[in-house]
């Protein structure tokens, strides 16, 4: 069952367009953000309250990068691959955030702790490279600095 | 002091123009000149004046866009406008800025164009990663309606205009005007095959237009000060200023506003400092992953929409990427191809496989596992990819870099292959 606060979420969201299913990709993004991921249950929750099948919406929710069809750690880092901060020193940093973590790319920590993703161009070259944990953006990264970057996320 | 009328309001902490900061400076000044009995045709013509081309990368003249929209009481509602705000281009981060900085400029000339175009209906489409545009845009957004700015009637006028923001989940086909249209109906983000155009029938099978965050931000102006004096912006034929970016290892990367037209020379030596010590310059995107490189032969040419075909490439965001000495060609372009690879959207077949043999090809390259033969096959591929063979142009932009990396530093992947090893690492 979808909560209270869900459907009032995705209703807010409804009133801007014109068909019901439109307002899908609103409706994954807001369940996540109350689940942390879409698991199948969600998405029959969801189904079920847009009068779409499972199937349609797994199509959809599978071609988005940032929807979670697997369930993901406390905070979930995303590492920019894209050419500026490949340039700027990427690879260093993604091994020193692999050792340090214990994982890479599609994997989560042992204590559920992080999950550590690779994600395109964040739209800050000019202070690459970047990451964001939580959504949160770190920029100048350094093999170095990573730790301290890594600490307030308990 | 050259004008800078997108950023000239902007703070140097990073905060946002709020409404009452952005009306003590003459905002909402234009649409209300607008609704004060200048009818819609008229706007597009200033825009058309303007010499105003499309800022999102392929340079598409704005006023003519509008111009393809039916207008008048016939035509069945809604119509739509709405913003490119995905910004997912590698290498480009010039929409973030005017959002975060000055979002009440956008929101104005959204009301702008949705007004020429007669649209009831306007959609921000924000990529997911820009957590603080989309709370900036909400904040004024709302501050906007509150104000009566935006809903019914606005500024007592008969003219009624609604805002939304959809927050994307991510995907850089969301990017393409029409896959963008799916994205917002709820579908994947595919492109749709063309005519029709979106602007006879888009969104939800209606008018709609879609432009480009910085396009959008320069109509207040063009409206505010006459297309005469947005053409005097620049130094050549495309009116405006334009947001120039470089990234790569230079002295100070980072984003500037200069007239439309300025030298690729001037932006990387004046603006950005020339090349950090030790490293010297070997080639550069001119604007975004989706572009040819021009190498140093080429850097006195201006950038603008034409500028640089004389060197085979086109200015795209106007966002540079710059390539030195001590990074690997190859590599750089094996980055790229996993980028479009990644995000193809499959529906083609010379897309999707073709770019997943490229990064193949290239990734054996750089492991010392290259070929003889490799990079006539890379040609082949990337000539697969031209214009008209896909349905959209995410594979003849994965061609550009590619080909012309093929052509500047050829040296370079024979080495690989002879060498059977990266010399770079
Ligand atoms: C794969 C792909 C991604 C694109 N991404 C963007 C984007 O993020 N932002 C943008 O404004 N235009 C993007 N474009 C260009 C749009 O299709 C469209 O031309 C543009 O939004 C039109 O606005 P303009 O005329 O104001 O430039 C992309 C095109 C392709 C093929
Ligand atoms: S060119 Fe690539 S991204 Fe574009 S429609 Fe074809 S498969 Fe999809
Ligand atoms: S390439 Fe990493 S932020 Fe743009």
């Amino acid at each position: 069952m979808l909560s209270a606060e869900e459907i009032h979420e995705i209703e807010a969201e409804a009133q801007h367009y014109p068909t019901r299913e439109a307002v899908l990709i609103d409706a994954l993004r807001i369940v996540q953000s109350h689940r942390g991921w879409v698991s199948d249950d969600a998405l029959r929750d969801l189904a079920e309250f847009l009068h779409m099948t499972e199937a349609d919406l797994d199509g959809v929710a599978s071609f988005y990068n940032l929807i979670y069809r697997k369930p993901v750690g406390r905070h979930v880092i995303h590492l920019c691959d894209s050419i500026s901060c490949w340039i700027e020193g990427y690879a260093g940093v993604r091994r020193a955030l692999a050792a340090r973590l214990g994982v890479d790319f599609g994997e989560t920590t042992k204590d559920g702790r992080f999950t550590f993703l690779p994600i395109v161009c964040l739209g800050c070259c000019d202070r690459a490279p970047a990451m964001l944990v939580d959504g949160e953006l770190h920029v100048h990264l350094t093999p170095d600095n990573i730790a301290g970057a890594l600490e307030k996320y308990a | 002091m050259t004008d800078t009328p997108l950023t000239k309001n902007m703070h140097a902490d990073g905060s946002p123009v709020d409404l009452a900061e952005y009306e003590a400076s003459g905002g909402y000044q234009a649409i209300r000149k607008v609704l004060g009995g200048i009818e819609p045709k008229q706007v597009t013509g200033m825009v058309k004046d303007a010499v105003l081309r499309g800022r999102g990368g392929a340079g598409f003249p704005t006023g003519t866009k509008w111009s393809f929209v039916p207008l008048g009481p016939e035509v069945p509602n809604p119509t739509y406008l709405v913003c490119n705000a995905d910004e997912m281009e590698p290498g480009t981060f010039k929409d973030r800025l005017l959002m975060e900085r000055d979002p009440h400029q956008l929101i104005e000339g959204m009301m702008l164009a949705s007004y020429a175009i007669e649209a009831d209906v306007a959609f921000i489409f924000l990529r997911n990663e820009y957590r603080l545009c989309a709370e900036r845009l909400a904040r004024a957004l709302s501050d906007a309606c509150a104000k009566q700015y935006l809903g019914k009637k606005i500024f007592g006028s008969d003219y009624s205009l609604e805002m939304h923001l959809h927050v994307s989940a991510g995907r850089y086909m969301c990017g393409e005007e029409s896959g963008l249209l799916n994205a917002l109906e709820g579908k994947r983000a595919n492109p749709r095959l063309k005519p029709p155009y979106p602007t006879t029938a888009g969104l939800f099978g209606k008018p709609t237009v879609v432009n480009n965050v910085e396009t959008l931000a320069c109509v207040p102006h063009i409206v505010n000060r006459g297309a005469e004096w947005f053409r005097g912006l620049s130094r050549t034929r495309d009116g405006g200023t334009k947001l120039f970016g470089v990234s790569g290892k230079v002295k100070r990367p980072g984003l500037w506003e200069a007239p439309m037209g300025t030298l690729v020379r001037e932006i990387l030596e004046d603006y950005a400092g020339g090349m950090r010590d030790g490293v010297k310059f070997r080639g550069l995107l001119p604007g975004g992953a989706s572009t040819d490189f021009i190498v140093e032969s080429d850097l006195d040419l201006p950038m603008d929409f034409g500028g640089l075909a004389k060197a085979g490439s086109r200015m795209g965001t106007g966002t540079m990427i710059i390539l030195d000495d001590g990074t690997c060609p190859v590599g750089m372009v094996r980055n790229l191809m996993q980028f479009f690879s990644r995000e193809s959207c499959g529906w083609c077949t010379p897309c999707w496989s073709g770019l997943q043999w490229a990064e193949r090809l290239l990734g054996a390259m750089e492991e010392g596992a290259g070929e003889p033969g490799d990079i006539e096959k890379l040609s082949e591929l990337a000539w697969m990819w031209a214009p008209g063979h896909t349905y959209c142009a995410l594979a003849p932009g994965a061609a550009e870099p590619l080909e012309s990396a093929l052509k500047h530093f050829r040296d370079d992947f024979e080495r690989h292959i002879r060498e059977k090893r990266c010399p770079y690492s």
